[in-house]
């Protein structure tokens, strides 16, 4: 069983850990949170230069050819730093839409930027009213010339504040749903531009005849979204797990500082079998998300989607249990701006309302039957 | 969870499903499918034909029955066992004093109980809480003092679980009254047909009767049925307490209720609450038994009887899991599950009875008792405490 890291995955986390820990203290990042682009384009150029930005890229794209193993771990080494430049946007989501559903030509065009950290991506599938459904969107994509023209309205857009290009699923005439690369600063295209709850940037995006290509002759762009979100859980899951993580030691250490009556508050047991429940938390959440990373190895689509979902349920569920203990067992502190365990729920509780949500994902798997067979 | 599996563990896994769903009688498969308790003889009969295959002790030195089996291929023979619904070989001989004996007796020990053991010729039973020693278990007070070539042991037991079958009890009893707690204890073998030992009942809320207490007055113990060194017990309770890692999650009986749930809930499973708590449970079944693999995956590289606080996550979610899915099944069962019944069997023209109806509500409150047995769900959360915060 290959349940343990690597030596090359393990190196590539020390290489990750290290540049993370020296530049991502928790003042450094609070003012990176209030600097005008709300993250580092030096940072971002250095993760270029460690081969992050093209990590699951073929080569022939100037990527690193690796797999989602070892998105996972960057994944984890980001959720335990509350890395706040545009990764998941450009390289998870963006990149990977491109990878998976671009022509030669359009992957030559758009990767290699991407990997080289020249090019910012963003993928728009969300609608004001189409909570966590892929297909009931009101973008439409009309033909116009050799290319498209798409209108309609995408909002929650992560990273979509700053990419240079955004993928927006949209209708064609046939009703079909369409996957459609929009450059950012073209005529028909406004952002309202903001802070998310957890710090990262986003957008809402009003389309209106803004000029697209279709990636890719597309035809089946809803099953190349689903596989793509797939990737993006298990990588969500294993940030969910560094930043779960991070809170846990947080915690720790701060029950063994804190003194109150005398005495360390760690010596009182009402706090002790809290902070061992959020171990339990943990746990669960790592395996889960050794799972979501193993099941995109599984042939059968819906076998992998499900034991996917199923993962970030757990996930999610643990996190906002460990989330909430951890600002809890700090008492005032906990609540303030200044120190960082805040921080942490707030981008935990942000993944928790990413793709799908704890309710939808248990609504998913129930339909599909659950994970033990009936007998 | 198949996927972190290799090939060879799944045919392995296979191999074992294979012998069980063949060798051990169906009869007995069946009962215990349908939620029904082995009797005596059907745990005799089941763990002599395992032995007989070489199948009954695979974690015993080879010498003695056992296999040269990995951590993972231990637990899939076990995960495969509950899972074919087989009453597997008792837990106090071939997991508690059978390990003990093989790795801290007299070979004269060794080959006085241990093949007698393995074959359940001898069913042992377990000696260690006292009335007023449960968490705190190094308190205990049975004594034995020695006179001339034999101990003479008083004090009381509680807790026996099945002693009411059982040929001979491992005890731990205090022979240094005067050393510190831990220390003064000592590990031995006590044959329940002496003079000077009694089993009472203790009736428990589910209508069932499993445990017992257990009284010794007097009872004199020759002493080379002493295990190890005298005021050593301690640390051969502790080797045995933490022998298996794992054991505790119970993954394989989480499955089987969840299983059978599917199974008798019929259109229930559509209702919507009832299937949230039944996905949610699976998906944290699930991470158990992820939690599980990754324990044995590392298991080679911590030194055997190491402690690790990740067993007592496994024994304090996996307690809570299967507590949560007996309460499943009574709420499948809802008032049918109401009548106090000792067996399925309705006069004639009532209606039949579902499946469950039975013991639904008995396994429920049976089961409460998950999370107080093999150390409380406190213990191991302030084991984990203590792990993590390092006090």
């Amino acid at each position: 069983m290959d349940l343990e890291l690597s030596d090359e995955q393990k190196l590539l986390a020390d290489t990750v850990n290290g540049l993370l820990e020296k530049r991502y203290d928790p003042n450094a990042r609070l003012a990176l949170v209030q600097s005008p682009d709300g993250w580092s384009r030096d940072l971002w150029r250095q993760y270029a230069e460690l081969g992050l930005l093209g990590l699951t890229f073929d080569e022939q794209y100037g990527g690193a050819g690796m797999g989602v193993d070892e998105l996972a771990v960057v994944m984890e080494c980001f959720g335990r730093a509350l890395v706040l430049e545009p990764y998941l946007a450009t390289v998870v989501l963006g990149g990977a839409l491109v990878a998976a559903a671009g022509s030669p030509e359009q992957k030559s065009a758009v990767l290699p930027g991407v990997a080289a950290g020249e090019t910012l991506l963003a993928f728009g599938y969300i609608e004001p009213g189409s909570r966590w459904s892929l297909q009931d969107i009101a973008c439409s994509a009309t033909p116009a010339g050799d290319g498209w023209t798409v209108s309609g309205e995408k909002i929650a857009v992560v990273g979509g504040n700053c990419a240079d290009q955004v993928i927006v699923t949209a209708r064609t005439p046939d009703g079909q749903l369409g996957l459609f690369l929009v450059e950012a600063t073209a005529e028909g295209v406004r952002r309202d531009a903001y802070a998310m709850q957890d710090g990262q940037r986003g957008a809402d995006i009003l389309f209106s005849g803004a000029p697209a290509v279709e990636l890719g002759g597309a035809d089946n762009a809803l099953e190349t979204v689903r596989s793509v979100l797939d990737v993006a859980i298990a990588a969500l899951c294993a940030e969910a797990v560094g930043a779960m993580d991070r809170m846990l030691w947080l915690t720790v250490d701060y029950l063994k500082t804190r003194v109150q009556f005398g005495q360390p508050i760690a010596v009182f047991q009402a706090l002790q079998h809290r902070a061992a429940d959020m171990y339990v938390s943990l746990e669960q959440a790592r395996s889960m998300a050794l799972l979501a990373r193993l099941a995109l190895r599984a042939d059968d689509a819906a076998e992998r989607r499900t034991l996917v979902r199923a993962a970030k349920l757990q996930i999610d569920m643990s996190a906002r249990h460990v989330g909430q203990e951890a600002v809890q067992l700090h008492g005032g502190i906990g609540m303030t701006m200044e120190y960082p365990v805040g921080h942490y729920l707030k981008r935990a509780t942000v993944i928790g309302k990413t793709v799908a949500d704890a309710d939808r994902l248990t609504e998913l798997v129930g339909a599909a039957g659950g994970l033990v067979p009936p007998g | 969870m198949e996927l972190a599996l290799s090939k060879e563990d799944r045919a392995f896994a296979e191999q074992m499903r294979e012998f069980f769903t063949t060798e051990i009688p169906a009869g007995i498969r069946e009962r215990l499918g349908r939620g029904e308790h082995a009797t005596k003889e059907e745990f005799v009969t089941s763990q002599r034909i395992m032995n007989a295959h070489g199948l009954a002790v695979p974690h015993w030195p080879r010498e003695w029955g056992g296999q040269d089996w990995t951590p993972l291929q231990r637990h899939l023979w076990a995960q495969e066992m509950t899972l074919a619904h087989v009453p597997p070989p008792l837990v106090f001989n071939t997991a508690m004093v059978g390990p003990v004996i093989a790795t801290f007796g007299s070979q004269q020990l060794k080959e006085r109980f241990l093949p007698k053991t393995a074959n359940l010729d001898i069913w042992w039973s377990q000696g260690f809480s006292e009335p007023n020693a449960g968490s705190d278990l190094a308190s205990l007070k049975t004594s034995a003092v020695r006179d001339g070539e034999h101990y003479v042991v008083n004090g009381q037991k509680t807790w026996t679980t099945l002693a009411q079958y059982g040929d001979w009890i491992f005890c731990l009893v205090r022979t240094d009254p005067q050393a510190q707690q831990q220390r003064g204890i000592s590990f031995l073998l006590i044959d329940m047909t002496s003079p000077g030992v009694t089993v009472r009942p203790i009736h428990l809320i589910d209508g069932g009767y499993e445990v017992n207490e257990v009284f010794f007055d007097n009872v004199r113990v020759p002493v080379d049925q002493l295990v190890g060194e005298e005021n050593k017990g301690w640390t051969y309770a502790k080797f045995l307490l933490g022998n298996e890692r794992t054991s505790n999650a119970g993954v394989g009986v989480i499955k089987n209720r969840i299983a059978r749930i599917k199974r008798l809930a019929g259109p229930l499973l559509d209702d919507p609450l009832l299937r949230a708590r039944l996905t949610r449970l699976e998906v944290e079944t699930i991470a158990l038994e992820m939690s599980v693999l990754r324990v044995l995956a590392r298991e080679a590289s911590l030194p055997a009887g190491m402690p690790d606080p990740v067993s007592s996550v496994l024994k304090l979610k996996g307690s809570e899991l299967q507590q949560d899915a007996s309460e499943l099944l009574v709420d499948v069962l809802g008032p049918a599950g109401l009548a106090y019944r000792e067996s399925a069997e309705v006069p004639d023209g009532f209606a039949a009875l579902p499946e469950g109806a039975v013991d639904a509500l008995p396994t429920y409150f049976n089961w409460r008792k998950a999370s107080i047995y093999a150390g409380s769900n406190e213990v191991q959360r302030q084991i984990i405490a203590k792990a993590i915060l390092k006090f």
